[in-house]
């Protein structure tokens, strides 16, 4: 039990003293998961939108696709990449295996599939009338579409916190595409993974942490958001 | 709640314990064996295991970590016995009365190994320091365990004795075991230290050459330590001492 207290205290020690180390491992997590995110966004966007707006053969295959895809093992999606950007895999030439843009494919991959699903569920749960509304009254498609987004601003907040949670906080494919190597590819989750296996724990334990007070900085910004849309909805 | 309730309660937590302590005591048919990655990963122990698993009434758990955590399960009463090879740090675990009865049980040896290209040019030499010297002037890519096991550990003195500050431009901190890390040299084509044992089950599946090896500083001697029964009652010592001697 003191040890699980000592190692705590070091813990913290550790995060309030700045150790450029321990720093510099957060800051390897979120451009990796950030970049994975503002590159995922847009694409996931359109699609969603087309998926929820428009009728075409082989919607509901998409959509079940991403519903399934959601579920993808985050080791599954990096043993694939592994074996595409290896040296002997199709894309080796690239030389990006242990690399950080190799672990922003991974979290990208990963991302994809429960944006798609959670935006095209707000998006389909909007009512339908707020885009021909925008129109009617001669707004411009890019400025309905802002509407639109805008109606639908909770459910698009949540898949965007939902799905960086899940990326910055995988491990299984930023270890095997990433490497967990020390100023290059270390980030929170490898490190914790695999510097513990040393036997020492208070770095493990602040940067576990970090992931924790990040999760709740996320769900308070989300409750936030709730807490307006109610307010819009009863005045 | 009321008493009688609360004493059926009591009876029934003691039945349960009762019931279960036949399965507490079957417990100590499990040997908890704390030992290194490089000797996971060099098969040694599949072959050794089911032998000795006919032999003995003791069915034996592999924990396959760094030799720094394996000496922290001993410490913390998680392993019965540990297999480690790092004599410095064996020293220490010994001394501090973590653990008794060192010994030695088996010898391996370093190699390096790298790319088949070679730009350090290290083939053929027979010091090891000499190897390790011309990989950091030539600015070649060193794959580092990273991970405070035995061989990082080797590895920390080896380029102490280089005079060489592990650092330079292509040195990299994997943090990981050392079947991950030859995977990681065959992709990134670059050096690293092994133990035999790991690079003759694996060389087939790499892209990697074996370039350097005899030299006596690449002596890996492996040591079984048991965890001192003193320290924790509800070790496996009669199976440790039983597996240490085969």
């Amino acid at each position: 039990m003191s040890e699980l207290l000592d190692s705590t205290r070091a813990a913290l020690t550790l995060l309030v003293s700045l150790d450029p180390d321990l720093w510099e491992i957060i800051g390897v997590s979120f451009r990796v998961s950030l970049t994975a995110m503002v590159l995922a966004i847009p694409p996931a966007l359109l699609i969603a939108l087309a998926l929820a707006r428009l009728a075409f053969p082989g919607r509901w295959l998409l959509i079940s696709l991403a519903n399934t895809l959601m579920a993808v093992p985050t080791v599954v999606v990096g043993l694939m990449l592994f074996m595409l950007l290896s040296r002997s895999g199709p894309l080796g030439e690239w030389r990006l295996l242990f690399t950080q843009p190799a672990m922003v494919i991974g979290q990208w991959l990963l991302a994809i599939p429960l944006l798609i699903a959670m935006l095209h569920a707000a998006l389909q749960g909007v009512d339908q009338r707020a885009w021909e509304t925008a129109r009617l009254h001669g707004a411009g498609r890019v400025a309905a579409l802002w509407r639109l987004l805008g109606e639908a601003r909770f459910g698009v907040m949540a898949a965007i916190v939902a799905s960086f949670g899940r990326i910055i906080a995988e491990v299984g494919s930023a270890v095997m595409v990433g490497g967990n190597i020390e100023h290059f590819t270390r980030n929170i989750t490898t490190a914790i993974a695999l510097e513990t296996l040393k036997g020492e724990y208070a770095q493990g334990i602040a940067l576990g942490l970090v992931l924790l007070v990040l999760a709740l900085i996320l769900n308070l910004m989300l409750g936030v958001l709730r807490g307006r849309g109610q307010q819009t909805l009863s005045s | 709640m009321s008493l009688p309730a609360t004493l059926r309660n009591a009876a029934i937590i003691l039945g349960a314990t009762l019931l279960t302590s036949p399965v507490l005591a079957a417990d100590n048919d499990i040997i908890r064996l704390a030992t290194t990655t490089s000797t996971y990963n060099s098969g040694l122990l599949d072959e050794l295991l089911p032998q000795f698993e006919a032999e003995h009434p003791y069915q034996v758990q592999v924990i396959a970590v760094g030799t720094g955590k394996a000496l922290r399960m001993g410490q913390d009463g998680d392993a019965d016995l540990v297999m480690t090879h790092a004599p410095a740090a064996e020293k220490a675990f010994v001394d501090a009365g973590y653990g008794v009865e060192p010994q030695g049980v088996m010898y391996n040896d370093f190699v390096i190994v790298g790319p088949q290209k070679d730009s350090a040019d290290i083939q053929g030499l027979e010091e090891a320091t000499k190897a390790f010297k011309q990989i950091a002037d030539s600015d070649a890519l060193f794959i580092s365990r990273g991970d405070d096991s035995g061989t990082h550990k080797k590895e920390l003195a080896l380029w102490q004795s280089s005079d060489i500050e592990p650092g330079f431009e292509g040195y990299r901190a994997a943090g990981q075991g050392m079947g991950k890390v030859l995977q990681m040299a065959s992709e990134l084509q670059g050096y690293t230290l092994t133990d035999r044992g790991t690079w003759l089950a694996m060389q087939n599946k790499l892209d990697l050459s074996l370039l350097m090896q005899g030299d006596p500083r690449l002596f890996n001697p492996y040591q079984v330590i048991l965890v001192n029964p003193e320290r924790y009652n509800d070790l496996n010592t009669d199976g440790a001492r039983a597996w240490r001697s085969g």
